[in-house]
């Protein structure tokens, strides 16, 4: 067979798929929404996941310790620790605010300063704003953490981090969710197009038989479906993207108010270029993959024994 | 062009339908395959068609041992074969003209070659202006003319047939074997299967006569080939 010959039956069969679909319009918008669907939820965890990621990303500065010194500890023991922690591994930089530069900057606000006022004396501790150096994972936190509590002198040591620990265990397992969900989902949508297409053939055995007693080789009658299987794919894709898309328009509003809450500029992740592939090549190679089982099936239900 | 070397053929878990059948028919020969409903003779046809296989014996067709033909070779070995089906098995949903054309398609002819050849074949069997009307919308006599159309688009060298005049009164039935005589004219080798004898005595082909799985007969009442008109 030439290859112009060739050429245009791959697109009669590809059109003629098409045309298959539209004659059964309820059917298929049954089985392209049941794809779009199983599509779109690991894609949904996916941006999801990103957006926490990017979250927990942006508050990572936020993870220095403020540690306040002793009441009453004189400002030069405080220097002296300063530029101590400054010398060890582990610590980006220390900013000493002495307790006289805390009161003032607490005194700009008028109603802090009518009760600073009425105190007699500084209430406030000198204060050490440790920022350990970046990459430290939660244990060697934990572990600075502890040194700097047992120095003496040493008040209490605050530590803001741990609920954004929590949030990057939580996306962990939220990722590790989507790709679970992709895997169960995809072998859904394997599922539900081989079954849809099994019908299909069903309305057409009679067709199928003749075919190959004329002489048509498997993948001739297999054409037809695997088209079948693809449209089926890729009209599932693009719903599911629809369906990705009016959901981040529908968690915008409600990610930008979380995110004035805690005074970030966090945005809803954007459905990136990747992912639009990945519902795409998921949704395409499910259908061809059904379709390929779906006819295999029957056609060694044709195969003589010999 | 057609040959059987002491073939059998046991069905599964029955008796044997074919016992040590020896065959030949040879090029450019039309030759009726007889005998009562049960003889063996579309068994004869589905081997020579590669439907079946033999359980023991050599088939050979066009010099060539079946038996060597793997599943992947059957499609092609099929597209040189016409084939006549007992019930027609002509596809409603598709007009006259499709239906024609399709081991065309199978083949990978080209377009244009397409609507040619279907139109001569089409032609051949006299039913060029029935070409929109799907099978079910002709009567008996034009469907088994269209399977005809069918068998012979693609040029074949070899047809069978099986009971091509089954369901159609004596009038339509010899019609139909005129044309196969006239298309065996042309020189292809035609194994035509029938279990009606007074029809085919009308013509003086060789006649092989099944009886039980075995050949009983073989017997020609005038010359072999472009007989009796
Ligand atoms: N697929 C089959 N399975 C089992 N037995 C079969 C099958 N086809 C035919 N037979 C048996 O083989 C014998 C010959 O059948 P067949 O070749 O169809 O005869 P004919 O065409 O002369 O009527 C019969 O006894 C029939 O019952
Ligand atoms: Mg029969």
């Amino acid at each position: 067979m030439s290859a112009g010959i060739l050429l245009a039956r791959h697109a009669q069969n590809l059109l003629g798929a098409l045309g298959a679909l539209t004659r059964n319009p309820v059917g298929t918008f049954l089985t392209v929404s049941v794809i779009g669907i199983a599509l779109a939820l690991p894609a949904a965890l996916h941006v999801l996941v990103q957006t926490g990621k990017s979250a927990a990303g942006n508050w990572d500065d936020m993870r220095d310790f403020s540690v306040y010194m002793a009441p009453a500890t004189p400002l030069p023991r405080a220097e002296t620790l300063a530029r101590e922690l400054r010398k060890r591994d582990g610590i980006d930089s220390v900013q000493l605010i002495t307790a006289e530069a805390a009161v003032a900057e607490m005194g700009k606000d008028p109603v802090f300063a009518n009760a600073l006022a009425a105190l007699e004396g500084n209430p406030l501790p000198h204060t050490l704003v440790v920022r350990p150096a970046a990459g430290m994972d939660g244990e060697q936190l934990g572990k600075l953490s502890a040194e700097l509590q047992a120095t003496p002198d040493v008040d209490l040591v605050k530590l803001d981090l741990q609920w954004v620990q929590r949030l990057n265990a939580i996306l962990d397992f939220l990722a590790r969710l989507g790709w679970i969900a992709a895997v169960l989902l995809g072998g859904a949508v394997l599922i539900i197009v081989g079954n849809t297409i099994r019908l299909d053939i069903q309305t057409r055995t009679e067709e199928i038989e003749v075919a190959k007693l004329l002489g048509a080789t498997d993948s001739f009658v297999r054409r037809p479906f695997l088209y079948l299987g693809l449209w089926y794919g890729l009209f599932g894709s693009l719903l599911a993207t629809l369906i990705l898309a009016i959901s981040l328009w529908l968690l915008g509003a409600p990610v930008a108010r979380l995110a004035t809450l805690y005074g970030s500029d966090l945005e809803m992740a954007g459905v990136g270029l990747e992912t639009l592939a990945a519902v795409l090549g998921g949704g395409l190679l499910a259908g061809w993959s059904g379709a390929w089982l779906a006819v295999s099936r029957h056609l060694s239900g044709l195969r003589p024994r010999d | 062009m057609i040959r059987f070397e002491n073939v059998s053929k046991r069905y599964d878990g029955a008796r044997e339908a074919l016992s040590n059948v020896s065959i030949e028919v040879a090029a450019g020969e039309l030759a009726f395959l007889t005998g009562r409903s049960g003889a063996g003779k579309s068994t004869v046809l589905k081997l020579v068609a590669l439907i079946e296989r033999p359980t023991r014996g050599q088939v050979i067709v066009g010099g060539r041992p079946l038996a060597r033909l793997g599943y992947r070779d059957v499609p092609a070995y099929r597209q040189q074969i016409g084939m006549v089906f007992q019930d027609n098995r002509l596809l409603n949903d598709r007009s006259a003209y499709e239906n024609v054309a399709l081991p065309l398609i199978i083949s990978g002819t080209g377009e244009r070659e397409i609507g040619r050849r279907t139109r001569a074949a089409l032609d051949q069997v006299g039913l060029l202006d029935r070409e929109k009307y799907p099978p079910r919308a002709l009567s008996a006599g034009e469907q088994q003319r269209l399977s005809i159309a069918r068998a012979i688009v693609s040029h074949p060298k070899v047809l069978i047939a099986d009971e091509p005049t089954g369901n159609l009164d004596p009038d339509l039935s010899l019609e139909i074997m005129n044309l196969f005589r006239r298309l065996n004219e042309v020189g292809v080798t035609m194994l035509i299967a029938s279990h009606d004898l007074p029809l085919v005595e009308r013509f003086g082909s060789r006649r092989i006569v099944l009886s039980g799985g075995q050949v009983s007969g073989s017997e020609s009442t005038a010359q072999t080939t472009g007989a009796g008109k």
